[in-house]
């Protein structure tokens, strides 16, 4: 008898134990095998012809999930690299791109940054001109705007780590709009309602803006902690929101249609 | 004749004072955690400068000068005026940058959106929407200049006319 190792390996226990279903042409065993894999039961089990059509979803949603991959893989490696704190950022960031080889990773999460606003931008526009906000979506919608929020937010807490006078001041800029938020700002409405008598409970250093940077300016506190919400916390709200946001593309009945 | 119900293993009004008991408890348990992950981000011990400082001596001052010594540790330019001292905040009305003092254009001049400000901290061109804010200024027991930067005066609000605002020479 021949030795067929096509054979051999799909039959072996080992291979079977890993995929219950061989790739077969039939409706049904294609359709179990999206199913029954972890990564691919979030996905729709069939996806219309019409639907998939690039000129139709331009491929933004999925281009987004890839540059954010691209980003999560260059990032987990500039982190073997790269210390938070005030006495090395800013040259750990120099020796990324002089001396640690292959200069262009950080280049690579640089570039992917913006090109994941512009991938999430765009894969905004085209469900908003095709209608897939629509019934039975508009929860899908809402997933949406918080992962728009998320990247944006990503990309804010990314731009200090260079420690730079660009991102100094940049996050010294942007991170004085949180003193405009109301109750919890110190210049916010409403926060000058919130006292006991001739205290104020909310001023610069108990408000929200202090929280967010650790301090009453951007400092040291700052550093570390704009590295743990870009590396740990907001990834991490984010591959939760990304996993709900792909099942429930199948649960609201796959791709939309074209109208 | 039938046969009796058989008794529930616990009664109905047993069964919803358990339930209401566990939901309280899960209720406080995660306002308490909560509120103790809140308060967990706001530090008991900041290490900045404090927020005031002696500036030493008026005499050390020229009149009609911007002194710019306390600029990087303080934030703080004091201005010495034929009247007397005022101490200006180098934090932009705009956004929050920190301008810079062109002694040969007589103004201050912020780098990030080219707000611009006189002398006595009056913005005049530039996206800045207010004039720079002053801190208390006051004379120490020694003699010596007391910047008290937790109090500010803000002259779109008519503060600059308070006498802390302003030490008289």
């Amino acid at each position: 008898m021949k030795f067929n190792l096509k054979k051999t390996i799909t039959e072996s226990q080992i291979y079977k134990s890993m995929f219950r279903h061989g790739y077969s042409t039939s409706d049904r065993d294609r359709a179990l095998s999206v199913m029954t894999n972890v990564f691919f039961h979030l996905h729709p089990v069939k996806v219309r012809k019409s639907g998939a059509r690039f000129g139709f979803t331009w491929c933004a949603g999925g281009l987004s999930f890839f540059v954010f991959l691209t980003l999560v893989v260059s990032g987990i490696l500039l982190m073997f690299y790269y210390r938070p704190t005030v006495e090395y950022a800013y040259n750990d960031i120099m020796a990324l791109r002089e001396h640690v080889p292959f200069g262009i990773m950080r280049e690579l999460h640089r570039w992917g940054a913006h090109a994941m606003i512009i991938t999430v931008w765009l894969h905004m526009f085209r469900v908003f001109l095709t209608g897939s906000y629509k019934p039975p979506r508009e929860f899908n919608w809402v997933i949406g705007v918080i992962l728009l929020v998320l990247t944006m937010l990503l990309s804010f807490t990314g731009y200090l780590l260079p420690w730079d006078q660009l991102a100094m001041w940049a996050v010294t800029v942007g991170s004085n709009m949180a003193r405009a938020t109301p109750f919890f700002g110190h210049e916010g409405p409403g926060a000058a309602l919130l006292s006991l008598g001739d205290i104020q409970l909310v001023h610069a250093g108990s408000d929200v803006r202090f929280a967010l940077l650790g301090g009453r300016f951007v400092g040291a506190a700052t550093l570390l902690r704009f590295y743990i919400l870009h590396c740990v916390a907001i990834p991490t709200v984010l591959v939760l929101l990304i996993s709900v946001h792909f099942w429930r593309i199948r649960k609201d009945g796959g791709i939309s249609g074209p109208l | 004749m039938s046969e009796p119900a058989p008794q529930p293993p616990i009664s109905r009004r047993q069964f919803i004072s358990w339930f209401g008991i566990a939901w309280v408890t899960f209720a406080a348990a995660t306002t308490g955690a909560v509120s103790i992950v809140a308060r967990f981000l706001f530090p008991n011990v900041v290490f900045e400068p404090p927020t005031s400082f002696k500036a030493g001596f008026p005499a050390e001052y020229e009149v009609g000068s911007v002194d710019e010594r306390w600029k990087e540790k303080f934030g703080v330019w004091i201005v010495r005026t034929a009247e007397g001292l005022f101490a200006l905040s180098t934090v932009c009305t705009h956004l929050g940058c920190t301008p810079n003092w062109l002694g040969t254009e007589n103004k201050f001049k912020c780098p990030c959106h080219g707000s611009g400000f006189y002398k006595n901290g009056i913005n005049f061109e530039g996206p800045a929407p207010r004039p720079l804010e002053r801190y208390k200024i006051g004379i120490a027991q020694d003699g010596q200049i007391l910047v008290d930067k937790s109090r500010k005066f803000q002259q779109e609000k008519g503060e600059w006319s308070n006498p802390e605002s302003f030490l008289k020479t």
